[in-house]
């Protein structure tokens, strides 16, 4: 590449910045306007800077059910994580050798993950309506966002088994381990980073995802049900003020989730420290 | 973890049986996905089954039974109203394709090309990624305080002279829709074109210009044929996505608009459901015809 900066450089630079303040602009003027004064409205001018419908929030009467929305949100966020984890990890070990059925299994996740939302919605709804079982957010809910999130962990599994040195493998067999040894003590501990990654998918997804839980969640909301119900009857900053809570509480996630890659990473370079070790 | 056959596996004795295996391999791979699959098996295949086995079902107003009727299809294909709800819905698409393809592939290049430490374009590409991993509803919500009546938009236009009524189109309308679609799914776009870009080997680029190429000719010739594949992928992830919503139009439409999708919702919402698993199918099928076509240009197993 060249040594100067052209200005195509600066052209496109500005260009990122714009996009990058696209991107971000409308979230931060949400949290904003969620310390509106009292008697503020939806836009500006603020009338005040107060913390009253962050209060506001957790008055029973003045929302629905936050709370019972957001643990419930959060638990299924939990539950979609471990098992889009597992279940990931599983498949991607399974699919570096070749088998009957791989290619159809394949396209199976490919087509859950670019099938259009609704369907996998209403499928599923109709599907317990006939077996006639009570759809809830642990059942339905759950299988409803596995179809989401389970693609997206087994296609990170492809490119991090890509990516794969597969001669660790082979030295750790003709040192006599066991092929749960190899995935327990050589495997795992190489594709860890990745798997925050993976676990990170699961629960934002999950924790965010609203068209496929809309037909499946039954009578108990989960939380972006919970804000799309709101915004057709509330009209007060108080949706501003759980937009911002909600997206804060996101922003933790993913901080946690980096700040861990970032952290083995780091362990990793230091050294092959902890080797053998874990073998004891 | 679930996998306790391979974990019952007695050690091997000797290194000469390492190559003994415990289980056959397609015998362990088979239970290794099998998780996958029964999930898979459960929630997509008996549904879609559920659903195109409905759209056979009769309906009246309080309840649907078991039938073998094409009525729900005759009615759906007959209307009017259908083909120029596909229309709407291929507008949107087309205008969201154009804008997230053109605007993430602008900042894909100029991550993959312009950036040169890679500590900085780790920390610009997680820049461009993290709104992915928050909430679509409150990205979309979060439009309302710029574009309403009295929003940032017609607040600026007005106090610098250029209107003096505030713009009505800018929320709830097809304006604000494919914004919102611009917004929150021009993501899809950056990650696999940077992607794509990244596996560019850089003496390609040497040779293009030791021969006398421009930049220009440069971007056309060579990063733009090699960038297709992930600008692919990105298209099937817009398309579908986009083909399917039935929120944003109607949050972004102020109700105003119709898709395909929200055909289907409001269907379900008066419990016609034999009538929505018909639009569902016609839906599944367009689709599928659309990303057919589309993966004819691209094999994804290899972009990872």
């Amino acid at each position: 590449m060249s040594e100067k900066r052209g200005a195509a450089f600066y052209v496109l630079a500005i260009f990122f910045a714009l996009f990058v303040a696209f991107l971000y602009g409308p979230i931060v003027t949400i949290g904003i306007l969620s310390f509106q004064g009292p008697s503020g409205g939806l836009t500006f001018p603020m009338n005040g800077v107060s913390t009253h419908w962050f209060f506001d929030l957790f008055e029973q009467q003045a929302v629905g059910d936050f709370w019972g929305s957001f643990s419930r949100s959060f638990m299924l966020g939990l539950m979609v994580m471990a098992v889009t984890v597992v279940v990931s990890v599983m498949a991607g070990l399974a699919f570096r050798r070749r088998f009957v059925g791989a290619t159809w299994l394949f396209y199976l996740a490919v087509t859950s993950l670019i099938i259009p939302s609704i369907l996998v919605s209403l499928g599923v709804g109709l599907m317990f309506d006939i077996a006639g079982i009570t759809p809830n957010w642990f059942s339905s809910a759950f299988g409803a966002q596995l179809t989401w999130t389970l693609p997206f962990g087994l296609l990170i599994m492809f490119a991090v088994f890509n990516r794969f040195d597969k001669s660790y493998e082979e030295a750790a067999r003709d040192l006599g381990a066991t092929p749960w040894q190899t995935v327990r003590h050589v495997v795992l501990p190489i594709i860890g980073p990745s798997l925050i990654g993976v676990a990170l998918f699961g629960f934002t997804l999950s924790y965010d995802e609203f068209a496929r839980t809309l037909m499946t969640a039954g009578s108990r909301n989960t939380l972006p049900l919970e804000i799309f119900g709101m915004t057709t009857n509330v009209t007060t900053p108080v949706l501003y003020a759980l937009g911002t809570l909600t997206t804060v509480f996101s922003f933790l996630i993913i901080c946690a989730a980096l700040g861990a890659v970032a952290l083995t990473r780091r362990r990793k370079a230091r050294g092959p420290s902890d080797a053998g070790k874990g073998m004891v | 973890m679930t996998d306790m056959p391979l974990d019952a596996a007695p050690p091997a004795e000797t290194s000469q049986a390492s190559e003994v295996r415990t289980l056959p391999g397609w015998l362990a791979s088979w239970l290794l996905v099998s998780p996958l699959a029964l999930v898979l098996a459960v929630f997509l295949l008996i549904p879609i089954a559920v659903i195109v086995t409905v759209s056979f079902w009769g309906y009246n107003e309080w309840d649907f039974f078991p039938d073998f009727t094409f009525e729900n299809y005759e009615y759906l294909l007959s209307s009017s109203v259908t083909w120029a709800t596909y229309l709407n819905t291929l507008k949107y698409v087309a205008l969201s394709w154009l804008f997230t393809a053109s605007i993430g592939f602008t900042a894909a290049y100029f991550l993959a090309f312009h950036i040169r430490s890679t500590v900085w374009q780790v920390a610009l590409f997680l820049v461009c990624t993290i709104p992915f991993w928050t909430s679509n509803i409150i990205r979309m919500i979060s439009w309302v305080p710029f574009l309403g009546r009295n929003g940032l938009a017609n607040q600026f236009l007005q106090g610098i002279g250029v209107i003096d009524e505030p713009l009505e189109f800018l929320l709830f309308s097809d304006f604000a829709v494919v914004l919102a679609f611009v917004h929150l799914y021009t993501l899809f776009m950056v990650v696999p074109i940077f992607n794509s870009m990244m596996r560019i080997d850089r003496s390609l680029i040497e040779a293009a210009r030791d021969q006398g190429a421009s930049g220009f000719q440069i971007l056309t010739n060579v990063i733009l044929p090699l960038s297709k594949p992930g600008l692919m992928i990105g298209s099937i992830f817009v398309v579908t996505l986009v083909m399917g919503d039935f929120i944003t139009v109607r949050f972004m439409s102020g109700s105003q608009s119709a898709s395909v999708g929200r055909i289907i919702q409001n269907e379900i919402a008066l419990l016609q459901y034999p009538a929505a698993a018909a639009s569902a199918v016609v839906l599944l099928i367009t689709v599928l015809i659309m990303i057919a076509v589309m993966l004819r240009l691209v094999d994804i197993r290899k972009e990872l």
